[in-house]
């Protein structure tokens, strides 16, 4: 049996576990159906011209764990950002862990989806914005849609903004050899507010796992998003990340994503405009090794006028790792005075490495300014060796320069903790250790 | 002179317009070369079948290997599907109501102009082309390819003193067998696309063009093609191949008469650099793209293919102006070390004309280069596109490419889109693409009037810089009428 049957199978005992009755059951039937018929894209599918998800779906996960597995808050606690007393929303292979993690309903709502579905006073939300931004074509999401049971759920109120970030932390434990897991996160941020929050989805052992994610975001007016991914997981493990953000006018959303680790990485990064005024950002960072692979496929659709949006993927690529970046920016006849900026600049370091970019630009409104850029090459020779000349090892010369070019993804990283964090995780993947910051 | 076949309008005073002027004058422009030639033509009954490609085979005399490769064509054709990975929206052709062949009838044997059918010449004539005229003052040999059948050849006698054979492919097949055999469907397989198995399989006439070793033709070699029966396809096939150290400058020109209904013109071109060569393809393509609601015009679906063998360059340049769709992408197979790849292009689009465009560069061998120009014009409810391809496979050490796709866009109904794809697959590999879609900028125009320069014509000068770089590549007979053309055509697009 293969696993696409597997999944349509198995829905049946996911429906015992369920309110049937629930209005967001008939997503899942309808998800369903569409996955039957869509199945999983394959490369002569445009989006997915590079990647190929054979390797992966060729092999049986379990859909849910067997049993709970407990583990302890020393085992973790390096993944969480060190001195921050924040919210955070701890998954256990995909179960929610209340003792790992903190959450509170005081003013606002930062909790899990389950409970948010099982509870009559959130039923108004859920039905005003799930599954609301999920594109009907992306048969991943609908895969994700119609399992729907788990996940971040955040709810920030007009002119409200918690005190610190938010941290969502995905665990898989290794009890079972291999996993599948398909949380589902859920975020809406009324007229005013502000946020920041931070995801990573972490194994703790080297057995199979599978994350097919979705997160919808919802920003109304003038509120702020700051969403950090970060991506350093085992080379064990997959991630499909599906992000869909609605902006309303004067909204300010911004997605960092740090592709470092992982065997195979898919980022759909889909940005809808829903009015003017809005900025968006996207910025992603990948650095890869040994054979992994990484795809970041975003999305920016202008449909309003005077908005801007801002890209800038930067990616170093050593062994036989992969990069593939394909950028699209839509604007449609009525987003005059768009300004949408599109960067993806490459730096192969070995024979082995390839890399695949399609900056796409779609333009259907005269008045608008729209640009993209791409490089392909390799690190300054010039450069190296004016470092070398002056006493720094090739390896820190390199892991300098490295820096540097990857400095417009960290710069805007508006955490201080995290923005330590990445850099150290950098310095590690370079093999370094800077005694300095940057 | 050839070059007035896609001028229009040329003896209007562009400074004199204002801007207004100049969007309605474009948008109300009837295209002036749609007239009809009552020629006596020989026009095979319409559909596609086995009997047929036989038929054309045996008309054009051909050998029968040539006939075997049509059917084989023939064949693969009937397997395949027509693409539709285009954002293009168009009427499918049915390829069943076509008529394969249209020849105007001959005379046996013509020796000089005279023997021409007098209403072919008064053909050329209403679009300005005297062939004697081109045989005095331009030096530009020409192959005259009136729906598909090559009807005369001038400076033959010159070309071949230095041993070139310039002739229709009719001709290269009877008398150079061998060297057609050898090279056709190497580039360009009969398999390679729909499109391009349709052609193999029923071309009816084309170009052959073949220099010697060592030689740099003297002259501008040109083809004009005009699209003239009712109801025809156009399949030309042009084969050109340049041996080692050889060097030769090729003129394309297109037009058609204006019909209510979609004429189509599917052709392939073949171009060979050997070892140090150097081929330079400039293309001006002024199909009828349609009336102002769209109605009629050409369906221009082009495969051009060139490959170069060590340090030789190919570089294409093409000003597209008609066609209701255009769908091509001339490329470059850079297989030698050291070659040069090199695309240039100006597409200009009006009311519902489509242009899917660009260049697939495949490096393969080590040290080559690639250049892509590309700059696409859009009005009124028009859709242009770039598509592109750059690959660098493992083997090509320190391949270099630089890509950059501009768009200006006058209008709110029309589309700007760029599709590039790019692929390395070697660490030493150095790529740049760059791509902007904008309209003229305020501040520009500001710029321009605050040093005494009125709006109107700071809009020309801005133009003519945006599609300079092109013009500039263009060989010199062309260019002078062509940056005439594209000036009106470009004034009217911004603004």
């Amino acid at each position: 049996m293969d696993f696409k049957e597997k999944l349509l199978d198995s829905h049946l005992a996911f429906e015992q576990d369920v309110d049937l009755l629930h209005p967001i059951h008939d997503y899942r039937k309808k998800a369903l159906k569409r996955f039957e018929s869509d199945g999983f894209p394959t490369k002569s599918d445009e989006l997915w011209k590079y990647t190929s998800l054979a390797s992966i779906i060729q092999k049986d996960y379990h859909l849910s764990p067997t049993s709970e597995s407990n583990i302890e808050l020393k085992d973790v606690k390096k993944y969480f950002l060190n001195d921050i007393d924040s919210f955070k929303l701890v998954f256990v292979d995909g179960i929610f862990s209340p003792f790992l993690s903190k959450t509170t309903h005081d003013g606002m709502d930062i909790c899990v989806l389950s409970a948010a579905i099982s509870k009559s006073k959130y039923k108004k939300t859920i039905k005003k914005y799930f599954n609301k931004v999920v594109p009907e074509n992306e048969s991943l999401s609908s895969l994700n849609t119609s399992y729907t049971r788990e996940g971040a759920y955040i709810f920030i109120p007009k002119n409200m903004e918690p005190e610190d970030p938010i941290q969502i932390l995905h665990f898989s434990t290794g009890a079972q050899k291999s996993i599948w897991l398909q949380p589902r996160n859920l975020i809406v941020m009324e007229a005013n507010s502000n946020v920041q929050i931070i995801e990573r989805h972490q194994s703790l052992s080297d057995h199979k796992v599978v994350t097919n994610s979705v997160t919808e975001i919802y920003a109304d007016s003038n509120s702020h998003v700051d969403y950090y991914k970060i991506q350093n997981d085992l080379l064990t493990s997959s991630l499909i990340d599906n992000t869909f953000i609605s902006q309303e006018k004067d909204s300010n959303v911004s997605v960092h994503t740090f592709s470092l680790g992982g065997q195979l990485t898919r980022n759909n990064l889909r940005f809808y405009h829903k009015g003017s005024n809005i900025s968006s950002t996207l910025k992603g960072l990948t650095i890869l090794e040994a054979k992994q692979h990484v795809d970041h496929n975003t999305l920016v659709h202008h449909a309003k006028p005077n908005c801007e949006s801002h890209q800038d993927y930067k990616g170093i690529f050593s062994d036989s790792s992969v990069g593939v970046f394909n950028g699209r920016i839509i604007v449609e006849r009525e987003a005059q005075k768009t300004n949408a900026f599109q960067q993806n600049n490459n730096i192969l370091t070995t024979d082995k490495s390839k890399i695949n970019t399609k900056p796409q630009l779609e333009i259907f409104a005269d008045d608008v300014k729209c640009s993209h850029g791409c490089t392909i090459g390799q690190l300054d020779k010039q450069a190296l060796f004016y470092l070398n000349s002056r006493g720094i090892p090739e390896k820190e010369a390199r892991a300098l320069l490295t820096y540097g070019f990857a400095n417009n993804v960290l710069e805007s990283v508006k955490i201080p903790n995290l923005n330590k964090r990445i850099k150290k995780l950098i310095a590690y993947k370079l093999g370094v250790n800077l005694g300095f910051d940057l | 002179m050839i070059y007035c076949i896609f001028a229009y309008n040329l003896d209007v005073d562009i400074m004199a317009y204002t801007e207004e002027e100049l969007k309605k004058n474009l948008e109300t422009q009837e295209y002036e070369y749609g007239f009809y030639t009552d020629i006596d033509a020989e026009t095979f009954p319409v559909g596609l079948n086995e009997k047929i490609i036989r038929k054309i085979s045996e008309k054009k005399k051909e050998p029968k290997w040539m006939t075997e490769w049509r059917l084989e064509s023939y064949e693969a054709w009937k397997e395949m599907e027509e693409p539709d990975w285009s954002s293009l929206k168009y009427e499918k052709p049915n390829f069943q109501n076509i008529s394969y062949y249209s020849a105007p009838k001959q005379k046996p044997n013509l020796k000089s102009l005279d023997e021409v059918d007098p209403e072919l010449l008064k053909t050329f004539n209403k679009l300005g082309i005297s062939i004697d005229e081109q045989k005095r003052l331009s030096g530009v040999a020409m192959d005259v390819v009136v729906d598909s059948v090559s009807v005369a050849t001038s400076f033959k006698d010159t070309l071949s003193e230095k041993g070139i054979i310039f002739c229709s492919i009719s001709d290269a097949i009877k008398d150079h067998p061998e060297l057609v055999r050898k090279y056709i469907g190497t580039v360009v397989p009969q398999k390679d696309n729909y499109y391009a198995a349709l052609n193999s399989a029923v071309f009816s006439d084309g170009s052959f063009c073949y220099i010697p070793k060592g030689v740099k033709c003297p002259m501008e070699l040109s083809t004009y093609f005009r699209i003239n029966q009712a109801g025809t396809g156009q399949f030309e096939r042009t084969l050109l191949i340049a041996d080692k150290e050889s060097y030769v400058s090729y003129l394309e020109g297109c037009t058609a008469p204006s019909r209510d209904e979609n004429q189509l013109h599917a052709a392939v071109v073949e171009l060979i650099a050997l070892d140090d060569a150097e081929i330079k393809y400039s293309t001006v393509q002024n199909w009828y793209p349609g009336d102002k609601k769209g109605r009629g015009g050409v369906y221009n679906f082009v495969t051009k293919r060139g490959i170069c063998h060590d340090r030789a360059k190919i570089s294409w340049t093409q000003v597209e102006t008609g066609s209701a769709v255009t769908w091509k992408y001339p490329s470059c197979i850079l297989k030698g070390n050291d070659s040069i790849g090199e695309f240039y292009s100006i597409a200009v689009t009006n009311n519902f004309q489509q242009a899917d465009t660009g260049t697939k560069m495949i490096h393969l061998g080590k040290n080559t280069k690639s250049t892509i120009i590309s700059k696409g014009i859009c009005a009124g409810k028009s859709q242009g596109s770039y598509r592109g391809l750059v690959k660098i496979s493992p083997r090509a050490d320190n391949a270099r490419n630089f890509s950059q796709c501009d768009s200006l866009l006058m209008g709110n109904n029309c589309g700007a889109h760029t599709y590039p794809y790019i692929e390395a697959q070697n660490k030493t590999a150095q790529i740049e693409h760059e791509a902007t879609t904008s309209k003229i900028g305020e501040d520009q125009i500001f710029y321009c009037n605050q040093r005494g320069i009125d709006t109107e014509k700071a809009i020309a000068l801005i133009v003519n810089g945006f599609s300079a770089e092109i013009l500039n590549k263009l060989p010199m007979e062309f260019a002078v009428e062509a940056k005439k053309l594209l000036e009106i055509s470009l004034e009217g697009s911004v603004g």
